[in-house]
């Protein structure tokens, strides 16, 4: 069954070499009918977090009152970071209602994903499936040129509004090339970078030290299963850093979809 | 030793199977692969379309209604305070008035006091002017009462002493003339000197 092949841990997957290899992220689980494709396990833990999350909103704001309810005062506090501190603050309380409901799903979304680099027995984050943080990418960087060309009226007033007031004219071009280069290339570019890069590094890291004592351990040599000790301590210690990072990444995410939109809709550059 | 299995994968993999980009453990990581793209995508969409539909409007509410509870409340306080001055100034209102009024009163109470006395001491003299009055009268009356008695008496006696030294009665003669009455007539108004007295006194001795 498919629940089996899901709470698999990694170590088992890639117990046949030590040092962790990018080819470890490949996890099929079985193959979509009719295509060449698989259904892979990253795939399978999207679906179970956005399905965690969607149950998780629904209960607790299903009835959202006035004086909430435990469940409802955690989902508040999220709401809120992702509603005050990374909405209101970057975009501004003009227009910030619009892009709430983008803005904490894309928080939450990628949280829980993150997280679920440390969670067993999921134990594999699937934004370290450059697939995953490149689609939400794509969505922001729609959203932010489609949001500058509304607000700016066209793609003259757009491409204007790129480049900062007072230049003498013949640095305009060089400034407008670099602009670009930034707001289509660099862009996208290091907001998907940044969150795969980060889970993927994490990842291997954990995996080092966690399967790299397991294998220490394996030897039944005492020297070696001593040193294992060491290995899964740091090992622990980079889970709980991690998890941090998980967040932070999260967070840093959604901030810079929130400035980039926020940037799109300032008057004044 | 790796490498070369890697190396020879990747060789694999490109000639012989043509995986798709972003599949198989040779893979480029940073290469997407095609169905976790699409899966991303539609799982984020459908989260999307239920934040936006379900949770935020829900929450929304709730900030809304909280907002109005509060809102209303501080109101409702703000009434109850105002309702709270307006009794408190109401009192301090019937408190001061009722302060004029006790002033009032006293200054009243004062003047009809003062009048009062004033009324009583005009009384009292009156009453008084009255007595001393009435007293003058009868003080007077008496005078003239005893005037009168001792003019008679006067008479009399002198009658009498003169009725001794002359030896016969003189009453009846006396009061047919008046003598008496005319003597102490002109004994008043100085018509009769002492000498005339002394001298008819000489005489008589």
């Amino acid at each position: 069954m498919a629940a089996v092949g899901l709470v698999l841990p990694m170590a088992e997957e890639g117990e046949s070499h030590f040092p962790p290899t990018p080819g470890d992220f490949w996890q099929p689980m079985f193959a979509i009918p009719g295509t060449e494709y698989f259904f892979t396990r990253p795939m399978a833990l999207v679906l179970i977090a956005t399905v965690a999350l969607m149950v998780w909103l629904q209960l607790t704001t299903r009835r959202a009152a006035v004086v909430p309810g435990k469940g409802q005062w955690v989902t508040e506090q999220v709401y809120n970071f992702a509603r005050n501190g990374i909405a209101r603050d970057m975009i501004g309380s003009r227009d910030f209602m619009r892009f709430v409901p983008f803005l904490f799903a894309l928080f939450t979304f990628i949280l829980l994903n993150n997280l679920f680099g440390i969670v067993p027995p999921f134990q594999n984050p699937p934004m370290a499936r450059i697939g995953f943080p490149l689609g939400l990418t794509l969505i922001v960087y729609v959203v932010y040129h489609w949001v500058g060309l509304r607000h700016k009226g066209g793609v003259g007033p757009y491409l204007a509004s790129m480049l900062p007031s007072g230049l003498p004219g013949w640095i305009k071009p060089f400034i407008l090339l670099l602009e670009l280069i930034t707001f289509f290339i660099t862009r996208p570019l290091t907001l998907a970078l940044r969150l795969f890069g980060n889970m993927f590094a994490g990842h291997m890291l954990l995996v080092v030290f966690i399967v790299g004592g397991w294998y220490l351990f394996k030897t039944f040599e005492p020297g070696l299963m001593l040193v294992a000790i060491p290995a899964w301590i740091l090992g622990a210690m980079l889970t709980v850093f991690e998890g941090l990072i998980q967040f932070l990444q999260a967070y840093v995410f959604t901030l810079l979809a929130a400035s980039y939109i926020g940037g799109a809709l300032a008057d004044e550059h | 030793m790796e490498f070369t299995t890697i190396a020879s994968g990747v060789l694999m993999a490109s000639s012989e199977e043509a995986e798709p980009v972003g599949a198989g453990e040779n893979a480029i990581p940073i290469l997407p692969y095609l169905p976790e793209l699409i899966f991303g995508l539609i799982m984020f969409g459908i989260f999307y379309w239920f934040v936006a539909t379900k949770v935020v409007p829900n929450l929304e509410r709730a900030y809304g209604e909280r907002r109005a509870a509060i809102e209303g409340g501080m109101a409702a306080a703000e009434q109850a305070q105002a309702e709270a001055d307006a009794a408190k100034k109401q009192y301090e209102d019937q408190l001061s008035e009722a302060r004029a009024e006790a002033a009032r009163i006293r200054e009243h109470a004062k003047e009809q006091g003062a009048q009062i006395v004033a009324e009583m001491r005009g009384q009292a003299q009156s009453e008084a002017a009255r007595i001393t009055d009435t007293a003058h009268k009868q003080i007077e009356a008496e005078r003239q009462q005893a005037m009168v008695q001792l003019r008679g008496e006067v008479g009399a006696i002198s009658t009498d002493l003169a009725s001794k030294i002359v030896g016969e009665s003189l009453h009846d003669e006396t009061r047919q003339r008046g003598i008496v009455d005319r003597f102490l007539a002109d004994l008043e108004s100085g018509a009769i000197a002492p000498q005339r007295l002394d001298a008819r006194s000489e005489r008589g001795r």
